[in-house]
């Protein structure tokens, strides 16, 4: 049996401790069931006792991390909000259609198994060279996946972020975001308690695929990966979408006690974690789970991760309220068990017991193990310390080097892909018309908006790990806080390689140190999210570290949307921030001059914070026009984004105290340029100067030409062409 | 005006039919379940977009076959007002109560963007209130927009002034490269002969409030309107 266990990745140790707290040898099916539940995937064994030193407590927040399937935060006026963010990276490398698909579909199962209605999608993606065959079809794949989902499903997908980097050639990034809203109060539990209330499987019926997927999420990539292929599940957004509706309406009565959905683990992990939750046992007959096929064994059924599948408890004598709504959807609910006194879970099949464990020690938080890592600061961090500036030629051609960088596949338009996705189903989302840095979406019957992007610059973090998340966290914050919105929380997904690497794992340390002290500054605690060990090749090591961050932003009023266009000729275009000497780890340096290593972009996180309570104060005070951050490719990348979205072109003079290259191309932080009407400019500088802010004049907003002290750089027609047909002609050839 | 909003299984621009007619323009409004076979005495049915019963087959072939459509195919071939959406109006091909099919699009991808249609005509229910000519800025978003038609009925839509809006650029010039989804004849909506079933690919209850930023689809609804209104008078 210890072979068994080790086969189905349970370590020595860990199948000793089984017997230990069983009292006897585990049998064929109990082993499988521990095999999934002590995962990576769904215990955070190597991770849970650096994300409780994240920041998790906030006024707002209404389900802390953890303690329900997605986080839950107070937005006002009696509406609460339900987001969460998920990776499906090993199902997406081996079937990347279905793979991404199920990670749409299960990240909005979490939100509307609390009761919340999923109203916003979002997804960060990362693949390797798109010049290989390989990763075009991944795109092509994943693309569709979420698309044909997300859009059958009825849901916008509003905001997203894709990186390019050969790291990911073999394993790449989906990580899928769902934000949703329901009344405050009428949320349900994953909670099961109450001796003799029964218990209802309800959507699809179990199926065979997706069998120790949790564990497969849980080992490296390797060339058999796609013999592991039953481990992808299949998804159904038909039936989803019927499951939504049907959840909803159920919930509208008192009659139900917890629900769950089933995603890694089946129900295995549903029954446990719910009984767990609520102390109560659980008996489980698993001959009544209806099936696709005949003769399923008992851990088969147990740990199936056949898709859109609920695990519903209901008060004793109501069955027939719940029953009537889910028959009303076509969709099953059959009762497969009752609540239990204890904390035992018992399942049968037809009769014969086949597996009793406690609830508890399966679970996290429970008694399934914790594990600290070795830690090794990497070795190529060397090859950073060695960077220097002055070693870099500046180009004589920057116009070039202008050109080069709009059409650079990590800074142009990503619209090949996204327009693969309703953006606008529901009629919420703002910013198709009045684009902004933020996805932003209206909500309907009050004034307010919601502000949401997920971002991580892996270039950043690959540099310096506690720095570059810090950015990605600030980075976040700026999005939303140039749309109009205060930040108010963030759900994570930590995507990193195999955490026995002590690289590896000391890049998750300082990763999980500087999210931390960014989340503090911002006072934006961790809901939860999701973490990604195991993202690598077993030939070509980790991806490059990408603790992804989702975060979450209020628009009290939605008359402050604030839009990253300019919007008229002859406004004029100011800094705010201060421009700095520097290349560092920028798309420019990257891409143009070919150096993979070098710092991050220069940032202080005291100046970031500042130079946002200044842009929420114009903002409210309704002094500028548009505001638009610095990122990927620099100023003049920024200043184009600005200017394409209605044709506008700019006239700006350059900081001759710093190199001309990094003024235009360098990334360092905390930046963003806005536009401001020229009778408010008088009232822009005073209150940027009162509150102590760095910033400078960069010219005037244009018709279409594009000049930077005196010099043509083209026009906007030009840029965009280029800047908008980019992906399309690197899928398309 | 009374009217239906039809839901089936799997439609998901049902909700925002309703608050457009409901919440933006104060109308008596009720959705319609596909299993019920009874309008309820409305005066205008809408078919939503979404993907009824999933559209794992050809889109809208299995909803024709649904107990309300029954209902609304009665209900139209007796001159009740009859308006589809995206799903709505691959729905109502299929029911054989507007000519032609809706196929995939040309480059075989899902598309959602803002796109442009030119106004063909007024004389309709759904235009009445558009100059012809007129371009308006409304979102598509599908996978299966392409209309095609043979030669015969494409001739008579045109002969009859059938077809309704047609895809555009901004200045309303019509030819390949402002068609988005490869429809015969840059096609984007028609009629049927008696002028009382409509269908639209384009989206404009999705283009219907300011604080969206684009209201160019409340001239659809504000034609109902205004149509409705004469009628009664």
């Amino acid at each position: 049996m210890k072979d068994t266990a080790a086969k189905l990745g349970l370590l020595p140790e860990e199948y000793d401790r089984i017997v230990e707290t069983l009292g006897r040898e585990p049998n064929f099916t109990e082993i499988s069931i521990f095999s999934v539940m002590w995962s990576e995937h769904c215990s955070y064994k190597n991770s849970i006792t650096w994300l409780k030193k994240l920041p998790k407590d906030g006024s707002r927040i209404l389900a802390k991390a953890g303690e329900e399937n997605a986080g839950l935060v107070d937005i006002g006026d009696g509406l609460a909000c339900a987001f969460k963010i998920e990776s499906h990276n090993h199902p997406s490398a081996i079937e990347p259609y279905q793979g991404a698909a199920t990670g749409v579909g299960g990240i909005h199962r979490d939100i509307f198994t609390m009761g919340a209605r999923p109203i916003a999608a979002l997804n960060s993606l990362r693949f390797g060279d798109i010049n290989l065959a390989k990763t075009k079809w991944l795109v092509r794949g994943v693309s569709k996946g979420i698309g044909d989902y997300g859009n059958s499903f009825g849901v916008p997908t509003i905001a997203g972020e894709v990186y390019f980097d050969e790291s990911y050639n073999i394993n790449p990034l989906v990580n899928a975001m769902s934000v949703g809203i329901v009344e405050k109060g009428k949320t349900i539990s994953a909670t099961s308690y109450g001796a003799g209330n029964p218990v209802f499987i309800v959507g699809s019926a179990t199926g065979k695929d997706g069998i120790h997927g949790a564990t497969f999420a849980s080992g490296d990539l390797h060339e058999d990966s796609a013999s592991s292929l039953p481990s992808v599940q299949v998804g159904d957004p038909f039936q989803e979408k019927l499951l939504l509706e049907a959840t909803l309406e159920a919930m509208q009565s008192d009659a139900i006690i917890g629900m769950q959905d089933m995603g890694a683990a089946g129900i295995t992990c549903s029954t446990s974690e719910m009984s767990a939750k609520g102390k109560a046992g659980m008996v489980i007959w698993l001959d009544k789970v209806p099936t696709r096929q005949p003769d399923m064994k008992p851990f088969e059924i147990l740990l199936s991760e056949s898709q859109e599948r609920m695990l519903v408890v209901i008060k004793k004598g109501r069955e027939a309220e719940v029953e009537k709504v889910f028959e009303k959807w076509d969709l099953h609910c059959t009762q497969i068990g009752e609540v239990i006194d204890g904390d035992i879970l018992k399942y049968y099949m037809h009769g014969e017991l086949v597996a009793e464990v406690p609830a508890d020690i399966l679970v996290l938080g429970g008694g399934a193990p914790i594990y600290q890592r070795e830690v090794k600061e990497p070795e190529y961090f060397n090859e950073i310390k060695k960077y220097n500036i002055d070693n870099i030629p500046q180009p004589k051609d920057l116009v070039a080097v202008a050109k080069s960088l709009a059409a650079e596949v990590n800074i142009a338009s990503k619209k090949w892909i996204y327009e693969q996705y309703d953006s606008m189903v529901q009629t919420n989302t703002a910013t198709t018309n009045r684009p902004s840095d933020a996805g932003v979406i209206r909500l309907k019957g009050t004034n307010k908006g919601l502000a949401v992007k997920v971002d991580c610059n892996p270039y950043y973090v690959f540099a310096n790990p506690r720095i570059g998340t810090a950015i990605a966290v600030s980075e976040a914050a700026r999005n939303i806080v140039c749309s109009g919105g205060v930040p108010v929380a963030i759900t994570n997904n930590l995507n990193f390689g195999n955490p026995y690497n002590p690289e590896v794992y000391y890049m998750f340390t300082e990763a999980i140190m500087g999210m931390g002290e960014a989340c503090n500054k911002f006072d934006t605690p961790v809901t939860g999210g999701n973490v990604s060990f195991y993202n690598q090749s077993a030939d070509g090591g980790p991806v490059m570290p990408t603790p992804t961050i989702g975060m979450l932003g209020v628009i009290d009023d939605m008359t402050t949307h604030t839009q990253l266009g300019f919007q008229n000729d002859g406004d004029e275009i100011y800094l705010i921030g201060k421009p700095e000497n520097d290349i560092s780890s920028s798309q420019y340096l990257l891409k143009y001059h070919n150096t993979k290593y070098s710092p991050t972009p220069f940032f202080n996180l005291d100046e970031e914070f500042k130079n946002q309570e200044a842009i929420k104060g114009i903002i409210k005070e309704k002094l500028i026009l548009s505001a638009h951050d610095v990122s990927d490719g620099g100023l003049f990348i920024c200043l184009l984004e600005a200017g394409m979205v209605n044709n506008f072109g700019f006239d700006i003079s350059s900081d001759n105290t710093i190199r001309k290259d990094a003024f235009l191309f360098g990334e360092c932080q905390s930046r963003i340029v806005v536009s401001v009407d020229k009778d408010r400019v008088g009232a822009l500088e005073n209150y940027l100067t009162s509150h102590g802010v760095s910033f400078s004049k960069l010219g005037k907003v244009s018709t279409q030409n594009i000049s930077i002290d005196g010099e043509n750089f083209g026009s906007i027609p030009e840029y965009k062409d280029i800047y908008e047909n980019a992906l399309g002609v690197m899928m398309e050839g | 005006m009374k009217c239906g909003v039809i839901i089936f299984p799997g439609s998901n621009c049902d909700h925002d039919t309703v608050h457009m007619l409901q919440t933006v323009y104060g109308l008596q409004t009720v959705e319609l379940w596909h299993k019920d076979a009874d309008l309820q005495g409305c005066d205008m049915i809408f078919v939503p977009g979404g993907f009824s019963y999933g559209d794992y087959l050809r889109c809208g072939a299995v909803a024709r076959f649904s107990p309300i459509m029954e209902a609304v195919i009665k209900f139209a071939n007796q001159g009740g007002f009859v308006m589809g959406i995206c799903n709505g109006f691959q729905v109502l091909c299929e029911a054989h109560l507007l000519p032609g099919v809706l196929m995939r699009n040309a480059n075989q991808k899902f598309i959602c963007k803002n796109i442009y249609l030119r106004t063909e005509t007024s004389d309709s229910a759904i235009t009445a209130a558009i100059e012809r000519g007129k371009v308006l800025k409304i979102p598509i978003a599908h996978a299966e927009g392409l209309y095609y038609a043979d030669d015969n009925i494409i001739a008579d839509l045109n002969k009859n002034h059938q077809i309704l809006f047609r895809y555009s650029d901004a200045n309303g010039n019509v030819n390949d490269a402002t068609n988005p989804n490869g429809s015969l004849s840059n096609i984007a909506g028609i009629c049927n002969a008696t002028r009382n079933v409509f269908g639209m690919m384009p989206h404009p209850e999705r283009a219907g409030e300011g604080i969206l930023g684009n209201t160019d689809g409340k001239l659809i609804f504000d034609s109902i309107m205004q149509f409705a209104s004469e009628k009664v008078a």
